[in-house]
């Protein structure tokens, strides 16, 4: 249950008292207890919840531009219905994660005007261009199938809102990356020029993909507090080579070559990859990516255009109101 | 400028005949006929359900998990409230 009345009077909470519960808190948290919306939390774990939930919703809702971009020109009505299906999925999981943000204290309207205004951030993939049909397969089979793999310990995220929305995500992620790998699969037992097309694909998201799992470990910011709350329960390199091993052989099982000459294979079995750019991951969050101008300005393009439908609804529910408290009162 | 704040719904969900409805998430909607269309298009796409309720979230009155305690602590002390409380011999059999 999602009310939020009771959350906010305990924010301005100070001193002394506050040591005794953060440490409560953590005492919780380490008994893997789950944290719900009224129940007492630190300030900064609210904070990062709140910033990492929003993103990750912004995330769901600017990923449906660069596929949207293709649902008019798929190759089949049964690609066409797919690709739409998992579109209106991505704006579920964007409405999901909505709602376990706003149970900490924040408004829809809030979180929404912030990416607008381009003061949240939201992944970094989906300011790539979808160039191809053969985009569309690579970015179900890597760009949602490194998504599964940061979501997938979310699931078990000590928030309780965040993990229960990532459990449903989770069900709904599966379909996404194996309508993709499908694609790629036909592409690549087609006609040299489509085999080509998806080596294409491939060669230009791969790294991009990469960077998805955010910052080598050695550098990342918002890790270490992360991981004393439960929030996050495996490090971004941790899942980053998880993600390539295995990738690799459904790589190898399309005949497609990784973009990545250098790339070996260990003892263990474990695939190195060489060193990614991580000056193209700073300048593409930095807003100066291929596309961040154009999937902000077609956010706003839908936000302002879909405004007197929102201004009519609530008229009319008004007005309604209006009726039958006047009725009532006869 | 700042969007107007539209109505929070919870929304509930029964998935079988014979089920009772579940809570399954919330939603934004400026009135109940909007606001049952928007929670069969988000929670129910692949037939999770066969019947929604949606209630307006202000109309929920949560306890205060503060006091939960003072409200829930009565209830844990009677042991002699589960049937395993009371001995039956084994040869009296299943009861």
């Amino acid at each position: 249950m999602y009310t939020q009345a009771l959350n906010t009077a305990e924010a301005d909470d100070r001193g002394l008292e506050d040591a005794a519960k953060a440490a409560q808190f953590q005492a919780r948290i380490d008994a893997e207890e789950r944290i719900e919306p009224n129940d007492w939390m630190p300030a900064a774990y609210r904070k990062t919840l709140t910033r990492q939930i929003s993103q990750h919703a912004h995330s769901e809702i600017v990923g449906m531009l660069p596929e949207g971009n293709w649902i008019t020109r798929a190759p089949t009505l049964r690609r066409k219905a797919a690709l739409l299906a998992k579109v209106q999925d991505e704006c579920g999981h964007g409405l999901y994660l909505y709602a376990a943000a706003e149970t900490l204290g924040s408004s829809r309207e809030e979180l929404v005007d912030a990416m607008l205004a381009g003061k949240a951030k939201y992944s970094s993939i989906f300011n790539y261009p979808t160039l191809t049909w053969a985009d569309i397969g690579t970015i179900g089979w890597l760009v949602d199938g490194a998504a599964i793999m940061n979501q997938i310990p979310l699931c078990r995220c000590s928030y309780g809102p965040y993990a229960r929305a990532m459990i449903r995500v989770c069900k709904e992620e599966s379909f996404h990356q194996r309508q993709g790998y499908e694609i790629m699969l036909t592409l690549c037992r087609g006609s040299d020029e489509q085999k080509a097309m998806a080596q294409d694909a491939l060669n230009r998201w791969w790294w991009p993909v990469l960077m998805m799992f955010g910052p080598p470990d050695s550098a990342s910011q918002h890790s270490d507090a992360s991981t004393k709350w439960k929030i996050k329960r495996f490090s971004n390199d941790e899942l980053r080579q998880k993600f390539v091993d295995a990738t690799v052989p459904q790589a190898q099982y399309l005949g497609l070559t990784i973009p990545d000459p250098g790339m070996t294979q260990d003892a263990d079995g474990h695939w190195r990859y060489s060193e990614i750019d991580w000056t193209e991951f700073k300048q593409v969050l930095a807003g100066n990516g291929p596309c961040n101008r154009d999937r902000i300005a077609a956010r706003r393009k839908a936000h302002d255009e879909g405004a007197w439908v929102r201004e009519a609804a609530a008229a009319y529910a008004a007005k309604r109101q209006h009726r039958q408290t006047a009725q009532a009162a006869e | 400028m700042a969007t107007p704040n539209t109505p929070l719904w919870e929304v509930f969900i029964r998935s079988r005949n014979g089920l009772a409805h579940k809570h399954v998430g919330s939603l934004h909607a400026s009135d109940a006929t909007m606001a049952l269309q928007a929670a069969r298009d988000i929670y129910t796409r692949r037939g999770e359900g066969l019947s929604i309720w949606v209630v307006p979230s202000t109309a929920i009155t949560a306890s205060d998990p503060a006091e939960k305690g003072m409200m829930f602590e009565p209830a844990e002390s009677k042991i002699y409230r589960h049937p395993t409380f009371y001995e039956v011999p084994e040869e009296v059999g299943h009861m």
